[in-house]
């Protein structure tokens, strides 16, 4: 649901003149501002919820935390780093993410701006196609986890159903949930499912942004379809390709609910997934400092992407000016 | 392409391009057509396992298209699972996220955008900060901070939680939007001698009523949808809320999966009402944003 929220950030991002900028110049920066009054209720609770966590999450990753009020925690300064660094388990986890990214961000950004190019022209039904490709992604993760289990079944699975009795393409059904690999294809297949209609609304409105002028230059220069594509559609999108692949990369890392109740992360811990392997140290085994070392690492982990990504795109951009 | 004008006869060409054309919509619709499939297909199949009768004896999806179907499952899943009780925990709360994110959200937003304070610049960078940070990082703090305040098996400790995740992001979207409203109609108010709370509540309310829906409906979502917290702190089952009680109920019933998946449905019914009441918000709202950028 984050990331259907997130749909409408990138309209504000673009730029504007400093917030009130006019009375600014007029009213001084003031401790007796109205604002506080404004801004005190929602930053209390924020701050309760959000922010004093995040600081205790940190805190409790250099401890041997003790949930019992008669034993003290005990710090243990980066021990839970250095454990999960040598943790095979924990390495797995971040292994099973990466291939998660590797295959659901290409694989929702491609069907995504396909049937956005689909859709960009008039069309009989054009929004009934629309609201058709998008339902998945406001239907709830649990519900689809659950279904896709069943898909997936061994017995009685639909997809071993049409992979045998339908297409033949096997003699048997595949044991899809009893391996790592291909319970990773289960998942990796309800993730793309589940994200190609929030790619394709984002990448629909910036292909309904890049002027028509653009392609009947093109055009006249004679310019075929793929040429098009390459030449004008894909550089006048690149801001949004940057947004869609920031924001993927962040839910790929934010994978839970899925790997959760498809798999458990099992069998033997093989499709752990590192949210899924830090709830189960905090909840399971009780070791919460275990499991806030690996949210951190984790977080550090996304930041590191997105300033990487961002970086990247300025490049892409000022090479594209130059 | 210019060659090919002065080698053909006129009519040829548009003949040719008509073609093309005719070849590139059939294209289209063959892509979208795949794609609507694919999306609905296993929600179709969901409806037609939760209306099969005696949905525990299917060996096969082809027995699906024989038997029964009925709202069996519906009715045993409302009774014997106790939904109504995990659907009104599941309504209340999502009502009552929306209404405080709304409130509370625009109320920051408001004054972010709107003044000049001291901290504004620290206080506005941990909401970015925290909007970054993934949301079960912060479930093993989250979990202690609601021992201590002895929410944990509560409904109210939903509540808090479920507000204040979700007031970065809004705040965040509405500042932008409150940011963009000219300075001049507010001033002119203020000359008139409203004071900032009037401002707020009978001028940038009003007139930001379609990112406030915005929000209202990614909140009640946000809220409706919510499985990991919820699963983290209640144990009590009549406290529970319809994911929770999805999730529980394909653990305990594992072969029934007809009564599963006709619970599924009854959770799904409100988000489609939603979706389809709202549309414009959602699809309209987030591509004429979009457009700005």
């Amino acid at each position: 649901m984050t990331l259907t929220a997130t749909t409408v950030t990138a309209p504000t991002a673009r730029p504007r003149p400093p917030a009130g900028s006019r009375r600014a110049g007029r009213s001084r920066p003031s401790w007796r501002s109205p604002a506080y009054l404004f801004i005190l209720p929602g930053f209390a609770v924020f701050s309760l919820v959000m922010v004093y966590p995040t600081v205790q999450a940190f805190l409790m990753s250099l401890q041997d935390f003790s949930l019992v009020a008669t034993k003290p925690s005990q710090w243990i300064g980066l021990t839970n780093y250095l454990d999960a660094l040598s943790d095979p388990v924990f390495w797995r986890a971040l292994a099973n993410s990466g291939v998660y990214m590797v295959v659901t961000v290409p694989g929702q950004m491609v069907l995504g701006l396909a049937c956005a190019i689909a859709l960009k022209n008039r069309l009989k039904g054009r929004s009934a196609f629309r609201i058709m490709v998008y339902i998945p992604v406001i239907t709830s993760w649990v519900v689809v986890s659950i279904l896709f289990k069943f898909l997936f079944q061994t017995e009685g699975g639909l997809v071993n159903f049409i992979l045998t009795d339908v297409t033949h393409l096997g003699d048997s059904g595949v044991d899809w949930f009893n391996g790592r690999w291909t319970a990773l294809v289960a998942i990796c297949a309800l993730g793309v499912w589940k994200g190609v209609g929030w790619t394709m609304i984002i990448f629909l409105a910036a292909l309904q942004s890049v002027p028509d002028q653009l392609y009947e230059a093109a055009q006249v220069d004679g310019a075929g379809g793929l040429a098009q594509f390459w030449h004008v559609t894909l550089p006048s999108i690149r801001r949004t390709l940057l947004f869609i692949t920031i924001m993927l990369v962040i839910g790929a890392f934010n994978v839970f609910i899925s790997v959760s109740l498809m798999t458990g992360g099992g069998p033997a811990n093989q499709t752990q997934v590192p949210l899924t392997y830090l709830y189960r140290q905090a909840f399971n085994f009780l070791d919460f400092g275990y499991g806030s070392a690996i949210a951190f690492m984790l977080t550090a982990l996304i930041a590191l992407f997105s300033a990487v990504q961002f970086r990247l795109g300025d490049k892409a951009a000022e090479e594209a000016i130059a | 392409m210019t060659t090919r004008h002065r080698t053909r006869p006129h009519t040829t060409v548009r003949a040719s391009q008509r073609r093309r054309r005719r070849w590139l919509t059939a294209g289209r619709y063959l892509v979208l057509s795949l794609a609507s499939l694919v999306s609905l297909g296993p929600l179709v199949y969901l409806l037609l396992v939760s209306s099969r009768e005696n949905a525990y004896s299917l060996t096969s999806p082809a027995d699906l298209l024989t038997g029964r179907h009925s709202l069996a499952n519906y009715r045993q899943a409302w009774i014997a699972g106790d939904l109504a009780q995990s659907f009104l925990n599941s309504i209340v709360l999502a009502v009552g996220t929306t209404g405080l994110v709304v409130l509370l959200g625009s109320m920051m937003a408001y004054g972010f955008a709107r003044f000049r304070f001291p901290g504004r610049g620290l206080l506005f960078a941990l909401i970015v900060v925290e909007l970054m940070v993934p949301s079960i990082m912060l479930i093993i703090p989250q979990f202690i901070l609601a021992r201590d305040l002895h929410l944990l098996d509560s409904r109210w400790g939903l509540l808090l939680v479920y507000v204040g995740t979700n007031l970065a992001f809004n705040t965040f979207l509405l500042r932008g939007f409150f940011a963009g409203v000219p300075v001049e109609l507010e001033e002119s108010m203020r000359i008139d001698g409203a004071g900032p709370w009037r401002r707020y509540w009978q001028l940038m309310l009003p007139l930001a009523k379609p990112a406030l829906a915005t929000c209202a409906i990614f909140s009640f979502l946000g809220a409706w949808d919510e499985y990991v917290w919820t699963m983290t702190i209640i144990s009590s089952p009549d406290k529970r809320t319809l994911p929770l009680t999805i999730a529980l109920f394909s653990g305990a019933h594992q072969t029934n999966w007809g009564l599963t998946f006709a619970a599924s449905a009854i959770a799904l019914i409100p988000v489609l009402v939603v979706f389809f009441c709202c549309q414009r918000q959602f699809v309209g709202g987030i591509t004429a944003g979009a457009l700005k950028s």
